[in-house]
């Protein structure tokens, strides 16, 4: 199996889709003659030219809207956010009109729009421009997100999204996109609401998404080698749906979970996750439920402290002890 | 571009003295189709004031935002309506629900909160929808569909399908960036969508010497390269000639246009604004009624030309009403949407999942 990035991993998935559905056009800044300002989409304009991937000017609000409106007449567009932080100015158009339309209808319409784009910490750029909304879409019922932690993910969720016909947020990472990973050549999707277990164990869960499961994983067999334990790491790939069986069954196998993210704790997906695992496993906790979270103030700039401040190896250890003590 | 503030006072000089309803798109209606738009004002007239008791006796609650005074606008501009047009407003849409052919009793039913309703009560006063008719919303956060109107032109265009979309939007909702932001969008990608600012002189309780810096909204437009024009709204047959030549030019050049349209509200912003002869006086709305009503003015301009009579206008008058009456009864006489109904129509994938093939968890109750 050929070993791409991440970032080549994306660009397959839309251009492939944008062959495979004429509807399926990308919009967003300095997508098309700048190649995307983080090189996603590469060499797209010059293969399928202005109708198929369009630069807007920097109107968030404007361009966002414009594609939902376009989705309800069967276009199928794909934002592109420069960082997901910038759908902050934007949010009426994906919070409440992408998320809503549908239900205040009475189910007249459906917006099958995917917005996508990095939403990730650990850069070194500050707090307007390191922010992990997963949470505040999972919020809103009407919108579903995924978090593909590594290229084969991204790709297949990144299928999966532009061929559904809700509105989908594809939360991306900037520290993943120049990571390789073996992706097929063959055409596959990876399913919505399916979470995976990255490595099975029988001490412990560490329940996490994105890049965290990543890290997750590094902290597991590091606990392995120096600590004897034998962690179990599910990434759920996709928060809203929540695939809460493969959850469950992992807690009621280990008895103890850690929940690692990248989100601010209060109100982060992971306090979901929490509240699930005590509503549905309470029985089978043999402690409880610990988190692993960005440490709870404005993303810091500077980069020592940044990289203490979102979920590292070391933290993650130190939570898992805790929860094991 | 630059000579359209020049050429646009010619324009309005002349047209002041000639009597719209001679200009071709109105020369050619036949007396049915003046008939129907007279139908159609009267129908969201008397719609309105039942739905306006139904509020009183505390059948309906939330907010109720009354189109009574501005009903030419719409009914112009839906009947201009083609194939493959579109229109899109704010939270003040009965006229334009009601104008594109939804029934009363959807929308009565819709107020009241009722499973018969348009969206099965789910949307209420402010959130109608009928796709199928080319009607996208009522929506409720101002200015919060312009950029939706945007999308639907875009579609077309994209499409290759020559139309264009309308979309309505109000005097106060033209200081949203959203609306600037997408202004400067559709002219630079030539979008055929038809801007209609509703320009009725308030926003909520502000007026529009209170809230916008300069009075001519439509002139806006002249920034972006965006054509535009200014009417009166009390017209019907003012409102389709105007908007006949901005729609046909957004058809034509695949290209925007601004039109404002000065009209006006003779009830509060909405129900609750029972403040609203503090922030104007009952005799700007007396005037405005006894002048510019435009069931008054559409109803004498087809008696004179004997597309109706005295007898046949009350006719339709009293038809309306019993309509409204029976609306009213149709949506207190409906049963409310049963629980299960929370969880429906929130996801495509979920309503439609026949076969039980989705994975994960949508719902997250307890
Ligand atoms: C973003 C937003 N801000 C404020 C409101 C509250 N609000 C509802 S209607 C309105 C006035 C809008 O006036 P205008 O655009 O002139 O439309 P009209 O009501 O006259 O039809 C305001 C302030 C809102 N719905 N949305
Ligand atoms: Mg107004």
């Amino acid at each position: 199996m050929p070993l791409i990035t991440y970032r080549e991993a994306i660009k397959q998935a839309l251009a492939e889709e944008i062959e495979r559905d004429e509807n399926v056009c990308i919009l967003g800044e300095e997508v098309a003659q700048y190649n995307g300002a983080y090189k996603v989409t590469e060499g797209l304009w010059d293969k399928y030219g202005d109708k198929r991937i369009i630069d807007t000017p920097i109107s968030e609000a404007a361009f966002s809207g414009l594609a939902i409106g376009a989705s309800m007449l069967g276009v199928r567009p794909v934002v592109e956010m420069m960082f997901m932080s910038f759908s902050y100015v934007a949010f009426d158009q994906l919070f409440n009109n992408a998320s809503f339309c549908r239900y205040m209808s009475g189910g007249l319409m459906n917006v099958p729009i995917v917005v996508r784009g990095p939403a990730n910490g650990g850069t070194n750029v500050g707090a307007t421009h390191s922010h992990t909304p997963e949470n505040l879409v999972a919020n809103h019922p009407g919108l579903k997100v995924v978090c593909p932690s590594n290229a084969y993910d991204a790709k297949g969720l990144m299928k999966s999204a532009i061929r559904d016909n809700d509105p989908v947020f594809v939360m991306e990472n900037t520290l993943l996109y120049g990571e390789k990973w073996e992706v097929p050549e063959e055409e596959y999707v990876v399913e919505l609401g399916v979470a995976n277990v990255l490595k099975e164990g029988s001490d412990i869960s560490i329940i996490t998404h994105g890049r965290c499961a990543m890290i997750s994983l590094k902290a597991a067999e590091i606990l392995a080698e120096k600590h004897s334990i034998n962690a179990e790491v599910i990434d759920l790939r996709s928060i809203r749906p929540l695939d809460e069986t493969t959850i469950l069954n992992s807690v009621k196998k280990t008895h103890r979970a850690v929940l690692v993210e990248e989100n601010k704790p209060f109100c982060g997906v992971d306090a979901q996750i929490s509240h699930l695992i005590q509503y549905k496993a309470f029985d089978d906790l043999d402690a409880p439920v610990h988190r692993v979270s960005a440490i709870d103030a404005p993303q810091i700039y500077s980069k020592p402290l940044e990289d203490w401040q979102i979920p590292n190896e070391e933290r993650i250890i130190e939570s898992v002890l805790k929860c094991l003590a | 571009m630059s000579s359209a503030a020049s050429t646009k006072k010619a324009v309005r000089k002349t047209s002041k003295k000639r009597a719209y309803e001679t200009s071709e798109i109105n020369a050619q209606l036949s007396k049915e189709e003046k008939i129907e738009l007279y139908r159609t004002i009267v129908g969201i007239r008397r719609f309105e004031e039942r739905s306006l008791q139904a509020y009183n006796q505390g059948k309906i609650g939330g907010f109720l935002h009354l189109y009574i005074g501005q009903e030419a606008v719409a009914t112009g501009i839906v009947s201009l309506m083609e194939e493959n047009d579109h229109i899109i407003t704010a939270y003040r849409d009965h006229g334009h629900a009601l104008a594109v052919g939804m029934n009363m009793n959807e929308c009565m039913a819709e107020l009241f909160g009722k499973y018969t309703g348009c969206s099965k009560g789910k949307g209420g006063s402010m959130h109608y929808f009928a796709p199928d008719k080319g009607f996208w919303g009522g929506h409720g956060i101002v200015a919060g569909q312009t950029p939706l109107g945007a999308g639907l032109a875009f579609a077309l265009k994209y499409k290759g399908l020559k139309g264009c979309a309308v979309c309505f939007l109000g005097d106060g909702a033209v200081n949203q960036g959203s609306f600037m932001e997408t202004l400067n969008l559709v002219s630079l990608w030539g979008i055929p969508v038809v801007f209609v600012i509703e320009n009725n002189g308030y926003s909520m309780g502000t007026s529009l010497k209170r809230s916008s810096a300069e009075e001519s909204l439509a002139k806006r437009g002249e920034a972006f390269g965006i054509k535009w024009d200014t009417c009166e709204g009390h017209d019907v047959f003012e409102v389709r000639e105007k908007a006949n030549e901005a729609m046909t030019y957004a058809r034509d050049e695949l290209k925007p246009f601004l039109l404002e349209i000065r009209t006006y509200r003779y009830r509060g912003h909405s129900v609750a604004d029972a403040n609203h002869e503090k922030y104007r006086t009952k005799e700007e709305i007396e005037t405005y009624k006894k002048n510019k009503d435009p069931i008054n003015v559409l109803r004498k301009k087809l008696i004179a030309d004997k597309t109706l009579t005295e007898a046949s206008a009350k006719e339709i008058d009293q038809e309306k009403k019993v309509e409204a009456d029976a609306s009213a009864k149709f949506a207190e006489e409906s049963p409310y949407p049963p629980k299960s109904e929370l969880t429906n129509d929130v996801y495509w994938t979920v309503d439609n999942d026949t076969d039980q093939q989705l994975k994960g968890t949508y719902f997250f109750n307890d």
